[in-house]
């Protein structure tokens, strides 16, 4: 036992600070890319081709049924087997963004049907087609219905992200794993460390209030 | 056997009951009418203390509902009076849960310590008193709405209260069923039990009522028996009221 | 670190892989390996689950308590557990907790780290379907005279029982999936054991589709089994 002392912590600030930016950066790339995902798994999910649609339901069944960590691991080695040399960040990146997309595509298709059927017709009476229908009528209806729910699904991926650490992305937790490697004082850190994830969640959770309340008003 | 006196009540800034004072023989029936947000609902609920009043003295045979004790004391005399009244509810609040029989009896095996067999049978008696002695294992989704708040009158009946309170018991249901709960609510009143009942039936109130009361923005505005009330208000405001439910 | 160490060591440079076909005969060799491990996962998240339920039934009651020396504590829990990776309240326990004295083994500190998280979003399920029992139910059985205790244990509860499972299903999931970050603090589990063999191998994609596998099937089982216990509380329907 030797007692604690954070004020080790507040002179290695900078590497936390550091590592919060990355994970900043980290988080705001994979919501937005997953989303994107999100749409295209959506749509090849409500698709009228059959092998389409079961190849999509096989993809977000998987996805759906097994640890990002492990997804994870079969980018962070697999990728350089089929000759993709990325770097740890933009791994990560792909990791979070293909684990949420799928998460985000399963609230998205519900969203999706849950789009009145006559929006549908009555868009296509106009005279669009069906995905000039699906981009300018249906999508955005359904972001706006699922937009709680593609919200706690960020929060969700904040805190999640501190998983790449385990594949070397140089974000917050493993700027504390480095900052105790030099210190030896892990529990100050990893507290901080937590202390700074818990900031950043309250920071997205009020932004996320703020959009509902928005959206809300509307509708 | 009811007595309420000077009761205040206010929800934030609005003032819902404005100094309320009433009578309740034993046997009698009190009928409460008035325009929807009159206060008339929060007054009722006020005595099985849903509510809790700002001001005033409610009592029920001779014990003050909102006697002047704290905390823990208070709760376990609340318990105590609430089991000497009946309340019946506009939304029924049937246990879903629970089948009709054990709706009935739950209280009265729990409260009173009655064995099974013995409450059993007294529910048998009330479910045919309420015409449902063939529903008792039925589950409340199986129900009407009529046969819904039939039961709930059993069961507030099952802890054989000393008064019934009523609020708004057919409001919710659909026209065809108001009659059967009505009948019941008759039949009741033939065995000379004690009643308070809101309501926005007035040709009900008009038949089953010993003494009217009737009740705007928080006040009475007049009383008295149902034939000089209906046929002969005193009050413009009662009129005007009573010429509005009529006409529609 | 008085000897402790992440789970993980990364062995650099990988190849690239020869032959692109999927190896099965290495699949059918280190299969055992894995369900021994897929194993370890059940167990980890079983006692996990038993603690996450038994801190959150008490946490939810004090977080509906009017009494705010309950309602506090509750709503921190709640907040800084949920507030926070699971990852890092993980190495907390085990990297630091040495430090304040309590020096856990892996697979304690491990399921300490993984109940605690996962009770604090059980709270949130519970305290939800609580809530979710309409007033309605509770005047009716306060004005039959039942007190608070009663009418929670007769009518509030039963009811609330059917509402919870749904959401706590969807914790047990996640924490199943959860359970996989057990393998940081090196537990030797289903995540853990995929590494392993991903770094002595080379196979990345052989061993990730083993260990699929067996969280697929833990996790289809634990759904069905979830939604066999929701279509017993189907009164209501």
């Amino acid at each position: 036992m030797q007692g604690l002392e954070f004020s080790v912590v507040f002179e290695n600030m900078n590497i936390l600070l550091h590592g919060m930016f990355w994970t900043v950066v980290l988080c705001s790339s994979a919501s937005l890319l997953s989303i994107v995902v999100a749409v295209v798994l959506a749509m090849t999910g409500i698709s009228k081709l059959k092998p389409l649609r079961s190849a999509t339901f096989f993809f977000l069944w998987v996805f759906r049924g097994t640890p990002l960590l492990l997804q994870l691991f079969l980018f962070y080695f697999g990728l350089p087997q089929i000759g993709l040399y990325l770097s740890p960040i933009i791994t990560g990146i792909i990791g979070l963004t293909l684990h949420f997309g799928v998460y985000n595509a399963d609230v998205l298709r519900a969203g999706i049907l849950g789009v009145e059927t006559g929006q549908h017709e009555a868009s296509r009476s106009l005279g669009l087609s069906y995905f000039q229908t699906m981009r300018k009528v249906i999508i955005p209806q359904a972001l706006r219905n699922v937009s709680p729910a593609v919200g706690n699904n960020l929060i969700a991926l904040l805190k999640e992200s501190s998983l790449v650490s385990i594949i070397t992305v140089p974000e917050l937790t493993l700027s504390a794993q480095r900052a105790i490697s030099e210190t030896f004082r892990p529990f100050e850190f990893y507290f901080a460390a937590g202390a700074l994830y818990y900031v950043v969640n309250w920071g997205l959770e009020f932004i996320l209030q703020r959009v509902e309340a928005r959206t809300a008003l509307t509708r | 056997m009811i007595s309420l006196k000077d009761i205040w009540k206010s929800f934030g800034d609005n003032q819902v009951l404005k100094g309320i004072s009433l009578e309740v023989e034993r046997g009698k029936i009190l009928v409460i009418i008035g325009p929807s947000g009159s206060g008339k609902s929060t007054l009722l609920r006020s005595i099985n203390h849903l509510e809790t009043i700002d001001r005033g003295e409610i009592w029920v045979d001779g014990v003050q509902v909102n006697a002047p004790l704290k905390g823990r004391k208070f709760e376990k005399h609340i318990n105590r009076v609430r089991q000497e009244m009946g309340m019946v509810f506009q939304h029924f609040n049937l246990f879903p849960h629970m089948t009709v029989m054990e709706n009935i009896t739950m209280a009265p095996m729990l409260l009173k310590k009655i064995p099974r067999e013995k409450a059993d049978a007294q529910a048998r008696g009330l479910l045919e008193k309420v015409d449902l002695a063939d529903k008792m294992n039925c589950y409340p989704v199986q129900l009407s709405g009529g046969q819904k708040q039939r039961v709930a009158i059993a069961r507030a009946l099952a802890m054989e209260p000393k008064v019934m309170l009523f609020d708004e018991v057919t409001s919710a249901l659909d026209p065809e069923l108001i009659g059967e709960v009505n009948k019941v609510m008759k039949r009741l009143a033939s065995e000379h039990m004690t009643m308070l009942i809101v309501t926005h039936e007035m040709r009900f109130a008009a038949e089953v009522a010993d003494h009217v009361i009737f009740m705007a923005d928080g006040v009475i505005i007049e009383e008295g028996p149902p034939e000089e009330i209906f046929s002969n208000p005193a009050h413009e405001r009662t009129r005007r009221f009573l010429f509005e439910v009529f006409k529609s | 670190m008085s000897g402790r160490s992440a789970g993980f060591r990364f062995i650099p440079g990988g190849t690239t892989i020869e032959e692109t076909a999927v190896d099965y005969q290495l699949i059918i060799k280190v299969a055992p390996f894995f369900a021994k491990a897929a194993w370890s996962t059940v167990v980890v998240s079983f006692l996990s689950f038993a603690l996450g339920l038994s801190i959150a039934f008490p946490a939810a009651f004090c977080r509906l308590s009017q009494n705010r020396f309950l309602q506090i504590p509750a709503r921190v829990y709640v907040s800084v557990f949920r507030g926070t990776p699971c990852l890092i309240q993980l190495f907390v326990i085990y990297f630091g907790g040495p430090q304040i004295g309590i020096q856990l083994e892996p697979f304690m500190a491990g399921v300490l780290g993984l109940g605690i998280n996962i009770g604090s979003y059980m709270t949130e399920s519970i305290r939800g379907a609580i809530l979710a029992v309409s007033r309605g139910q509770t005047e009716a059985s306060r004005s039959l005279g039942l007190n608070k205790f009663q009418t929670m244990r007769k009518v509030v509860l039963p009811q609330a029982a059917g509402l919870m499972i749904s959401p706590l299903g969807v914790n047990t999931i996640a924490l199943i999936k959860g359970s996989s970050l057990v393998s940081a603090i090196s537990v030797l589990e289903l995540a853990y054991t995929a590494h392993r063999f991903t770094n002595s191998t080379y196979r990345p994609f052989e061993m990730f589709i083993l260990a699929s596998t067996f969280y697929l099937v833990i996790i289809t089982l634990t759904s069905k089994a979830i939604r066999n216990l929701n279509g017993r509380f189907a009164y209501e329907k």
